[in-house]
């Protein structure tokens, strides 16, 4: 008997580890990336660099000070590194993007107790101090292409706030003003696809997202070319498909899911529309975050042969 | 001595600000700048001080009954002396106070140490105790607000320290800022004193219901010491 060993469920591995997630998703932003090269120049290749480094030195540091598990080999440190500089405008100085990793990194994730104790995503959160901090430097895009003129960068505003009509192939192209990784609206859909082939992300929270901005504006503008250029246009899509489906931050039921994706759209649309800022995906999402253990608490699934009590609780 | 002790102990040990958490409000409001927050500290200070004494020394004459009315008034005379003086004197600092001078009335500390030590004690600890208290009340809105104001403005009782080609990082002068480093504060301080962090117990905790103490923790009937204002 004493050879009958007893362990604790799951008792099936997968072969997914952490690492092999990650590793997905750097390889789903890497068109964006490319993209991001091709319309602002090497800096914002630089400032990606810049970003990683930093978050896997600011991992490493943290946790051999205060002796913990080393994880940078998980990979976690550089997604947040290449999602944070893809939120960044290419112009901004180099110091002020470390310390949106010492942001990201140490305050939002190593605080809470590292991957998966955090309560909202480290990137979106170091954007918005950085945002709240720097105000004036966040909000200076550069105009496309600015690296082949000579001369001083010419600063744009993003297509949210542009008088002039949306003009839907040079946003889907990415050839308009705006962050590092967002313009590209094509390179982030292949990116997103390839994480839903791979089964990486559910597409239930960026379809309900992205759904909603464009079922809303669709009916409040009444016209189709306005509502694609919103949705194609800001952060919504780099939002939608890579910072609203992370797994910590975010519901792990479907239907809750669905309840994040339609409140971010929702909370977007609002500031988009009556808020003073441009651009409200981060705050959406950062603003779910802070909901998603109550989303999961109103979706707890029926356990597998549960009976449904009588009278409930109580 | 034991005098000694009565005014030592509001600074660090009892700190009503970093450890009893008293007085949240114009910790987290006015520190944006180091110069309200010394402003803030020593008009507590006075009215602590002063209230103590009078307050210590009326302790037999004050009905058990109507307590808690008579030492807001004794309070808010002081609170109104300190505000007048303060205006005439010191028009800037009374300016960037505002309101929050006159809610000194209300802070949780000055009733505290009222309810606590003053309508307990003699005079001269009394005194002792508001001092202590009012320093320490003093010093942590100090270190929050220098913390802010350096990070925040690049600046120290205005005097510029950042040079100019760093910019200042503005969150931290708004409320999230404040709400940051306060936390940090407490932290440090608790680490340096190593208290330990306060058990929960079974009967605040929310899943007490399903798990019938069977995790670790044991029941503690410790009741959380906080307040606000």
């Amino acid at each position: 008997m004493s050879k009958l060993k007893i362990e604790p469920s799951p008792h099936i591995k997968s072969a997914v580890s952490t690492q092999k997630i990650m590793l997905c998703v750097i390889l789903a932003l890497v068109p964006a990336l490319a993209a991001s090269i091709w319309i602002f120049g090497i800096r914002a290749l630089l400032m990606t660099v810049i970003c990683c480094t930093a978050c896997v030195l600011f991992e490493w540091v943290f946790e051999k000070i205060t002796k913990r598990k080393n994880t940078i080999s998980d990979l976690s440190a550089i997604v947040t590194g290449m999602l944070l500089a893809f939120n960044l405008p290419v112009t901004l100085p180099f110091y002020m993007a470390v310390i949106g990793c010492f942001v990201a990194i140490v305050i939002v994730k190593q605080f809470f107790g590292g991957l998966g104790q955090n309560f909202a995503n480290p990137a979106i959160t170091a954007r918005i101090v950085l945002m709240l901090s720097f105000t004036s430097y966040m909000t200076s895009w550069a105009e496309p292409f600015y690296y082949q003129k000579s001369g001083e960068i010419i600063t744009t505003s993003t297509p949210l706030v542009s008088e002039s009509a949306p003009d839907l192939l040079s946003l889907l192209l990415g050839t308009t003003g705006g962050c590092i990784g967002e313009t590209c609206a094509i390179a982030l859909i292949i990116g997103g696809i390839f994480l839903i082939v791979t089964k990486i992300i559910s597409p239930a929270t960026p379809l309900c997202f992205i759904g909603t901005v464009f079922v809303i504006t669709l009916i409040t503008t009444g016209d189709i070319t306005e509502a694609t250029a919103a949705i194609l246009s800001g952060g919504l899509l780099l939002g939608a498909i890579f910072m609203a489906t992370d797994y910590v931050t975010t519901p792990i039921t479907t239907p809750g899911r669905i309840i994040f994706g339609v409140g971010c759209g929702l909370i977007t649309l609002l500031i988009r529309s009556f808020g003073t800022m441009p651009e409200g995906v981060s705050y959406s999402i950062l603003l779910m975050n802070i909901l998603s253990p109550l989303i999961d608490r109103f979706t707890v699934p029926k356990a597998f042969g549960a009976v449904k009590q009588n009278g409930g609780k109580k | 001595m034991s005098y000694m002790k009565e005014f030592t102990k509001g600074i660090i040990k009892e700190n009503p600000n970093m450890v009893t958490l008293l007085g949240m409000c114009p910790t987290l409001a006015i520190t944006t700048m180091a110069s309200n927050a010394l402003g803030m500290g020593l008009s507590t200070t006075f009215v602590l001080v002063c209230s103590n004494i009078v307050i210590s020394l009326l302790k037999k004459v004050i009905p058990d009954s109507v307590r808690l009315p008579s030492y807001i008034v004794i309070i808010a005379g002081f609170v109104t002396f300190i505000s007048l003086v303060l205006q005439s004197a010191a028009p800037e600092i009374y300016d960037s106070l505002g309101m929050f001078l006159s809610l000194i009335t209300v802070n949780c500390i000055i009733l505290g140490r009222a309810e606590m030590f003053a309508s307990k004690n003699k005079v001269l600890p009394s005194i002792l105790d508001g001092l202590g208290m009012g320093l320490g009340f003093t010093l942590s809105l100090l270190l929050v607000g220098s913390v802010r104001e350096i990070l925040g403005s690049g600046q120290w009782f205005g005097i510029q320290l950042a040079p100019d080609f760093l910019e200042s990082m503005t969150i931290f002068i708004l409320p999230a800022g404040g709400f940051f480093v306060l936390g940090v504060v407490i932290a440090v301080v608790n680490r340096l004193m190593n208290l330990k962090p306060r058990e929960i117990g079974c009967h605040n905790c929310p899943n007490a219901e399903s798990c019938h103490g069977a995790c670790s923790v044991t029941p503690s009937a410790d009741k959380k010491e906080g307040g606000n204002t």
